[in-house]
């Protein structure tokens, strides 16, 4: 690790950062700094401001407050073109290049060598051979950048990058689609850049990666700056408290006595269901009238399950059981037949139609579920969303306006309308809370409950932990994709949750 | 996308008022009506009888777009079905000429709708294929002549009449309430433009939406089919090369005058009919007026230009924009 304790000045410095979305804080005054040579990680939940605050300091969304230095001078970047200029440059997870062009013209491409107005492409070549090979890289340039791999597509990216004179190289989530060798020349390139006095953003949901690499790590939570300390000086535990938002000390069960939840039947059983490469093999049972909560930090394969549940991504192994007969679950339609229900987290491109009425999004799920041939008349749709308007106090109470005209608490709830009007077995809520207002995240937990008593089998998604300690009857820990732990009684707490959540793979942990 | 209440088609349908009286003012009898030997006759019957194949078209490709697709195949479907359709128009029944050339329109859709549904071809490209391959398909049936045909059967469905009205237009007017019934009469007309209007959250509602575009191309290729045996029965024979050439462009014009986006969900099958009604309606109208049909596209372009500025929302003031540009367009032509 490179040395901080001597306090460089600083190469970029944020402070006070605010930026607002239509009344939505995205970004609550904060600060950052980044000294040369550094690898610092960017953490937080989805929501926390991360990319927000990528996007402000590199001007692809103009700050509304706050300001911001590089090397010293205050520099305020208008776009993405500006802040490459100034020196701050960007590689996003999708590496933005030209997959069909070569190696050497993504790599300079827009400034590329030229005599006499043409390109030389042999100069062209040969500089790119040379700027590679200060990454170790010794790849044919003139192939197309696709026929390589992703890392490698990367490390093209970040050259590039590099090669206009950055200062600071953001990378966002640069390593959710490689594999552990490819992270490897990822974290070689990094360490090469850094050493040069390359100050480095490094944006992940891999804590393993953060501890392997990083000399500070800085934690957003809801547009606020949770803590920021070097690396040493902050535990996983802790770093997961940070991202989390949990004080241990606070943590204390609110679950309602076990309910005789315990002697209801079975609804659906998996047993070692699992799709290579998404999540490793887990059991899952749920009962009626039960709540079963999975948690685990974004990426660790919480969605991943329920999507095997819903037949959304058809499991390669294991086996599934519902009223303890083999059922096979390959695609939605199988679900709902099955009586399964699910609300994706993804509500606005997994979720609503937005163009269509609150009574039609509402009338879709049990329609597909009837057939195209015997459609809803236009009083049972009526009927239909007038009941779940006032049921869940959907807001405003108007069934002919457009959904993506109202705000997301009551888009998630007139999803929760579409598959409470085919009276599901089973219902699979993934993250229900999530960008909604508070008051209607009280509302979902109070409706979640009423579910539950009603005798509705459960399965919940949630990062907000100590919601889900308040409604769950078991909780699913998940890390690495892999069901870790499986808590129950009074095991459900959110210290024990968050504890699980932290533990390194055992080998890690002794070190 | 932008979010609109759902749409009335005024607009629309004051276009092709407007247009109508425009073809008025250049030919006064445009709106004299004559009842011979139990049809009538005029130029604005000759609307609706000329706009009857992209009309036919229009009703087929509204669907598909509503669904984020478009069906560039139709006019070479056209082509296609006019072959087989008067090929065989001498030497079988009519039930029979039916049976193939429709049978084989929806065929060709449902070559479409495995294309776009099942392997996952951007539908653009899908429909390119027998965009191209179909007029070469026509073309091997009429082994590369010009067919004709003398069977009355079959010429009736060109220029026949049904209590009065030109059989094109009756035929039109079938599908039209056909289509309907079929899509707003049972869910399906809801289950594509949820899958239009978001696709993944169709499918997770667990609604077929594979099944519903396969469906969907296969209509599309059955009125192309149907507009072929029209197109076909009006000349009383079949020109592989021309029958049905560029009216793709043109159906797809006519649905998105309707009001239907290129982007998919919402749509209106009656307003996509008017919408190819309103292009008709500007080609006579270009024709009576005596002017040189190259003036036809151009005008044609304006008042797309302006049909479309009145759709859109950031334009306030709908109708007043469109009578004004309407308006300046024509004023403009007639100068000397």
């Amino acid at each position: 690790m490179h040395a901080t304790e001597t306090l460089p000045p600083p190469l970029l410095a944020l402070t006070g950062f605010s930026k607002s979305f239509a009344g939505f804080t995205a970004l609550d005054r904060v600060d950052f700094t980044l000294r040369a040579g550094e690898i610092h990680a960017l953490l937080g939940e989805n929501g926390a401001g991360k990319s927000t605050l990528i996007k402000a300091m590199t001007g692809v969304v103009a700050r509304d407050a706050g300001t911001m230095t590089l090397d010293g001078v205050a520099i305020t970047p208008r776009s993405a073109q500006d802040a490459l200029a100034a020196g701050i440059a960007t590689v996003y997870q999708e590496v933005n290049l030209a997959p069909n062009l070569s190696v050497a013209q993504n790599l300079f491409l827009g400034r590329q060598p030229t005599r006499f107005g043409l390109v030389r492409e042999g100069e062209m070549r040969r500089r790119a051979r040379a700027l590679l090979s200060e990454f170790g890289l010794s790849i044919d340039v003139s192939a197309p950048l696709e026929s390589y791999s992703v890392a490698i597509q990367h490390i093209v990216a970040i050259a590039r990058a590099v090669d206009q004179s950055a200062r600071v190289l953001i990378l966002d989530e640069p390593t959710a689609s490689l594999d552990a060798h490819e992270v490897e020349v990822l974290f070689a390139a990094m360490r090469q850049l850094a050493a040069r006095g390359i100050g480095i953003v490094f944006v992940t949901h891999f804590l393993d990666q953060v501890y392997a690499i990083c000399d500070r790590i800085t934690v957003l939570r809801n547009g606020r700056l949770a803590g920021s300390a070097p690396v040493e000086e902050l535990p996983r535990l802790d770093l997961v408290r940070l991202m989390l938002g949990r004080e241990l000390s606070e943590a204390t069960s609110r679950r309602p006595p076990a309910s005789a939840g315990e002697s209801r039947a079975d609804v659906a059983t998996f047993r070692g269901v699992g799709k290579a490469g998404t999540i490793a093999p887990f059991d899952l049972s749920l009962r009626a009238g039960h709540v079963v909560g999975l948690a685990g930090l974004l990426g660790s394969g919480r969605t991943e399950t329920v999507r095997l549940v819903f037949g959304v991504d058809p499991a390669d192994c294991g086996q599934a059981e519902v009223d303890g007969r083999r059922a096979a679950i390959g695609s939605p339609r199988e679900a709902m037949a099955l009586g399964f229900g699910y609300c994706p987290e993804e509500r606005k491109t997994e979720g609503i139609v937005a163009e269509l009425t609150v009574r039609e999004n509402i009338a879709l799920a049990l329609q597909a579920r009837r057939g195209a041939l015997s459609p809803l008349s236009r009083r049972e749709q009526d009927a239909l969303a007038a009941k779940f308007i006032g049921l869940l106090d959907i807001r405003p109470p108007d069934p002919e306006r457009p959904v993506g005209l109202l705000s997301g608490g009551n888009q998630q709830k007139v999803l929760l309308a579409r598959w409470l009007a085919t009276a599901p077995r089973l219902l699979i809520l993934d993250e229900p809370t999530r960008g909604i207002d508070v008051g209607a995240h009280a509302e979902i937990i109070g409706l979640i409950r009423d579910l539950c008593r009603e005798g509705m089998a459960l399965l919940v998604v949630s990062s907000e932990l100590e919601e889900l300690v308040t409604y769950a009857d078991e909780v699913v820990v998940l890390r690495d994709r892999a069901h870790v732990a499986r808590l129950s009684g009074a095991e459900i707490e959110v210290s024990t949750i968050l504890a699980t959540i932290a533990q390194a793979p055992a080998c890690a942990d002794a070190a | 996308m932008a979010l609109r209440l759902p749409r009335i088609g005024t607009s629309q349908i004051v276009a092709l008022g407007l247009i109508l009286v425009a073809n008025w003012i250049v030919s006064p009898q445009f709106f004299d009506i004559r009842l011979q030997d139990g049809r009538l006759f005029g130029s604005l019957i000759d609307v609706f009888n000329r706009g009857a194949p992209v009309a036919l078209l229009s009703i087929g490709m509204v669907l598909v777009i509503a669904m984020r697709g478009i069906d560039l195949s139709v006019g070479a479907v056209m082509a296609i079905c006019g072959a087989i359709a008067a090929s065989l128009a001498d030497s079988h029944s009519l039930p029979v000429v039916l049976a193939a050339a429709l049978g084989a329109g929806l065929l060709c859709g449902l070559w479409n709708g495995l294309l776009v549904a099942v392997l996952g071809i951007q539908p653009i490209v899908a429909t390119l294929i027998l965009m191209v391959a179909g007029r070469g398909i026509a073309q091997l049936i009429t082994e590369g002549r010009i067919v004709t045909f003398t069977s009355p059967d079959l010429a009736f469905l060109g220029g026949g009449s049904v209590l009065g009205l030109p059989t094109p237009v009756v035929l039109t007017l079938g599908m039209m309430a056909l289509t309907l019934l079929l899509v707003r009469g049972t869910a399906l007309g809801l289950m594509i433009e949820a899958t239009g209007g978001n696709p993944r959250a169709s499918a997770l509602a667990g609604i077929g939406t594979r099944f519903i575009t396969v469906a969907v191309y296969m209509w599309s290729g059955l009125c192309a089919a149907l507009a072929g045996i029209v197109a076909s029965a009006d000349i009383l024979g079949a020109d592989a090369n021309n029958a049905g050439l560029w009216l793709e462009l043109d159906a797809i014009l006519a649905v998105v005058i309707g009001g239907t986006s290129l982007f998919g969900g919402r749509f209106s099958i009656l307003l996509a009919v008017v919408g190819a009604f309103i292009i008709q309606a500007m080609n006579t109208g270009i024709l009576l007026s005596g002017f040189p049909p190259e003036t036809n596209l151009v005008v044609k372009a304006v008042v797309v230009l302006a049909v479309l500025l009145a759709q859109s929302p950031r334009l306030g003031g709908h109708l007043a924009g469109l009578g004004v540009l309407f308006n300046r367009s024509k004023s403009g032509g007639r100068r000397p």
